[in-house]
């Protein structure tokens, strides 16, 4: 019978990001024994792509700038669809988390007053993301580990999760694999803080790690907890598209801010016809106006390439679909013309070496070529806005793979600042619950016996088929079928597919030992990609209009009926999925003031809530 | 494009060997879509080991045609495909398969080293002049090529008395931290032996981030030593008749 190791835990973390690592440190400083989980080694999440920053009103370019109109932003951002809670307690709180990196030893950069330097991003009315050049969520997750490193965490490194354990309803652990050696093993936990992030690799043009599978969507939902608003998916739209090694590869909005723009194949900047009515006023309508906000005059309104990314996306789009488009498929994005070649190396230095390296292109000498790339998601699992709780008991969830800030679509910047807020949250709940979790550990020797049995089944099956080949149709179906338009029958069709490659996805061979290797995992990896693929297309087929990140081809505006719908996504007993309209929560009247405000001298700290 | 041979050690921590497979590459491959390219299609258990594919990660460290370099960076056109390309894993460290190997040495080390210290009730105020240097450092994504190439850890395996390159970029980024009070001079000199360092230079040749290891991380952390542990006159005379072209003299010249 095949052996397999026991570790006990009062909170078991997996994922090993901004928000795993944090809801580690928040779960130590609690008191409780934390194991955290990581397919990776140490240090290499997904977070270390995060070039822009992390958004916070801390007020130190523009002291006008505080937790309400951060607030107004991110909601207007999110088209109202936000977790008005989680929102209010996000932007209260994102400043401190900041500053406690810095006192972790984080080294932002600085204005010449000496304090944390912040600047521009598309949907924030101010300077608001602390920064370090281009790599910021390298500062940030070598801090949180170097912090963690220091609290004395137990981390698991290229250690896959395969299936969570239940008992009675709650969460117990769960069952994973090195992947180094193949052997198996099983954490019996008190409480389990879901930290997996994004599920980009579902798309065949994805800025994502290979780590962003989705696991965790499927692993909460496996064991029944809700998910909320997958249709919401952010397509980045300036990834680049050409040379096609590096398709996906994300160029910084940090171009934008600082002065890059888009051009169609005539040379037409194209971003000043594509301002919605809703953001009509708030932006530079002359290229001589965008130009004097570039050189500092307040009194300019900012360029229309800073509109947020779904707008930016859909604008692209268009010129492609239009033929206007780049001979690879996308547009153009210029800095060369714009800035001095010094200037540029020293703002971007990575997007500058990135291009030079990989696509043998100067950057500050042409212009890139870019395009929409699948870059994050707004839904996820519903937690609760304060603790970060799912409605599963013992389970919580934070990061890119928890629902309910961003709505329908994510400010830039937002997503960093995400991570330690709401990382930190969750890490603090799931460790007061293991607290009061006093029996002793309880995990269903038949539950882990039939799933072992089930991950190696590939390797008992010599007639079955290529994983990767399996990977790459789910992937390019999802492109085509769900990606950044989509109408009903593409979506329709799109169900059918994945019902096919689910039945598929249990009939894989794979060869070879068990030590490292990619074949297996692969294999495992579809099954829970299928899951979350399925969620994404109901969702997707249930919202008829566009709205933020969701765009449908067929109903091409947004629908009041669905302005205050979360679609909630739920497994049946049959294993099943069906998705349910549900209303927001109300917004208390003095915040809903803030969130409408026009004129942003109204959100002063000295007047209103 | 035509047909290329790659030549990848297929094997692990008891041995193995190159085998060659014949991958039809297109324009603007690297190295490392070669390899999955492999994978999919030849070898479906060929282990490498990577994270984001766009050089901020670190973790395709691998040695091409016996240079160290990160597979997601390292253009086929960089490359004389007209001959077979040989990818092998890092040498210093064990392999555990393939092209993956066992690194957590490195983590281990790390913890040796005293974290950030604040100095207490410090106002935070730091200014961009003054960090610019820690900056450089805090760049290193860890794909431990440094490590790799350094012929104190490679040639010699000293990892008992030894920290390597990262380390010692990671002790001067808090060292050169504006706000930081903790000493850390005594354990470069025992425990972190960065006197076996005898400025090679190599590890600053292979560094991705293009980190300046040698002349701004390790240079300044060795006078720092000096200046704190030795007579600085007679360490000039050492320093003086010592040769760089026999490491075993400069290595105990400055290691005494």
């Amino acid at each position: 019978m095949e052996s397999y190791t026991v570790h006990d835990y009062d909170v078991l973390v997996i994922g090993a990001g901004g928000a795993g690592l944090r809801a580690a440190i928040a779960a130590i400083e609690k008191g409780a024994r934390v194991g955290v989980v990581t397919k990776s080694l140490l240090g290499k999440a997904h977070t270390v792509m995060a070039e822009g920053g992390m958004a916070a009103a801390l007020g130190n370019v523009r002291p006008e700038d505080n937790w309400k109109v951060h607030f107004r932003d991110t909601l207007k951002g999110g088209g109202m669809l936000n977790n008005w809670k989680m929102v209010l307690n996000y932007t209260k709180e994102a400043p401190e988390r900041v500053r406690e990196l810095e006192r972790w030893g984080a080294v932002f950069d600085r204005t010449p007053d000496g304090r944390i330097n912040q600047r521009n991003f598309g949907g924030h009315s101010y300077p608001r993301l602390a920064h370090v050049g281009d790599r910021t969520g390298l500062e940030l997750i070598r801090t949180l580990q170097d912090h963690a490193v220091k609290l004395g965490i137990h981390a698991h490194m290229e250690t896959t999760i395969y299936r969570l354990l239940t008992d009675a309803g709650r969460v117990v652990g769960a069952l994973g694999f090195s992947r180094q050696t193949g052997e198996f093993l099983v954490f019996r936990a008190r409480a389990v803080v879901l930290a997996t992030g994004g599920l980009g690799r579902i798309y065949q043009i994805t800025s994502n790690s290979w780590e962003c599978t989705g696991d965790g969507f499927s692993l909460a939902s496996m064991v029944g907890a809700d998910l909320i608003d997958m249709e919401f998916i952010q397509f980045h739209p300036t990834g680049m598209v050409w040379p096609p090694s590096v398709m996906g590869i994300l160029v910084t909005e940090g171009v934008r801010g600082e002065g890059g723009v888009l051009k169609n194949s005539l040379g037409r900047r194209f971003m000043f016809d594509n301002i919605p009515e809703r953001y009509k006023g708030e932006f530079a309508e002359t290229e001589e106006e965008a130009e004097r906000w570039l050189q500092g005059d307040r009194s300019a309104r900012r360029p229309p390439e800073l509109l947020t990314r779904d707008v930016v996306a859909r604008a692209i789009r268009k010129e492609v679909n239009e033929g206007r488009g780049s001979p690879h498929g996308g547009v153009y994005l210029d800095i060369a013309s714009r800035r001095p070649a010094d200037y540029i190396k020293k703002k971007l230095p990575s997007m500058y070496h990135q291009f030079m390296k990989l696509g043998n292109l100067d950057i500050t000498k042409e212009p890139m070529e870019v395009g929409p790339t699948c870059h994050y998601v707004m839904g996820g699992v519903r937690v609760d806005p304060d603790t970060q709780a799912t409605n599963v008991p013992g389970l919580y969830a934070a990061g890119e793979v928890a629902g309910g800030l961003h709505g329908a679509n994510r400010l830039g910047g937002n997503s960093l600042s995400d991570l330690v807020v709401f990382g930190r949250r969750a890490g603090m709940a799931a460790a007061e619950y293991a607290a009061q979790q006093t029996g002793p550990f309880q995990v269903d020797e038949a539950q882990i016996r039939a799933y072992i049995a089930e991950a190696l089944q590939p390797f008992n099956n010599p007639q079955g088929e290529n994983p990767f080949a399996l990977m790459k149709e789910l992937r390019a179906s999802m492109q085509k079928n769900a990606g950044i338009m989509r109408e009903e029958s593409e979506l329709k069709a799109q169900l059918d597919i994945l019902a096919d490659l689910k039945r598929r996805a249990w009939n894989t061979s794979v060869s070879g030992s068990r030590a490292y290797n990619p074949g297996w995992h692969t294999a495992l990896d579809i099954r829970l990609m299928v899951e979350v693929s399925e969620a994404v297309v109901l969702a997707a087929l249930a919202r008829k209009e566009s709205r933020g990140g969701h765009a449908r081809l067929d109903y091409p505006d947004p629908d009041p009926n669905f302005a205050r719908i979360n679609h909630v996504i739920r497994r049946n007993p049959d294993g099943s999925l069906s998705v349910v309209a549900e209303p927001l929560p109300e917004m208390p009247e003095d915040l809903r003031r803030i969130a409408e405000a026009k004129d942003l001298s109204e959100l002063s700290e000295k007047v209103g809530a | 494009m035509p047909n290329v041979t790659f030549r990848v050690f297929r094997g692990d921590r008891q041995g193995g060997e190159l085998k060659d497979y014949s991958v039809e590459v297109q324009e603007g491959m690297v190295v490392l879509d070669v390899i999955h390219k492999i994978q999919a299609e030849q070898a479906p258990d060929l282990a490498c080991r990577w994270n984001c594919k766009a050089g901020k990660c670190g973790s395709c460290g691998a040695e091409v045609n016996g240079k160290p370099t990160l597979m997601c960076m390292t253009r086929l056109d960089t490359l004389d495909t007209s001959k077979p390309v040989t990818v092998r894993p890092l040498k210093t460290f064990p392999v555990i398969r393939d092209l993956v190997t066992d690194v957590k040495w490195n983590y281990e080390v790390n913890k040796k080293i005293k974290p950030f210290t604040p100095a207490p009730n410090t106002d935070w105020i730091m200014y961009q002049e003054d960090v610019d240097r820690v900056q450089e450092f805090r760049k290193c994504i860890e794909c431990f090529l440094c490590q790799n190439v350094c012929h104190v850890l490679r040639e010699h395996n000293e990892k008992t008395g030894f920290i390597g390159p990262r380390f010692l970029v990671r002790t001067a980024s808090l060292e050169m931290h504006p706000l930081d009070v903790e000493n850390r001079l005594d354990m470069l000199k025992n425990e972190g032996g960065i006197g076996y360092c005898n400025i090679t230079k190599c590890c600053t040749e292979v560094c991705p981030e293009h980190i300046r290891i040698t002349d701004n991380a390790i240079i300044p952390l060795k006078e720092r030593v000096v200046d704190e542990y030795y007579d600085p006159v007679l360490s000039f005379f050492r320093r003086l008749f010592s040769s760089k072209k026999r490491p075993e003299a400069a290595q105990s010249a400055a290691d005494d």
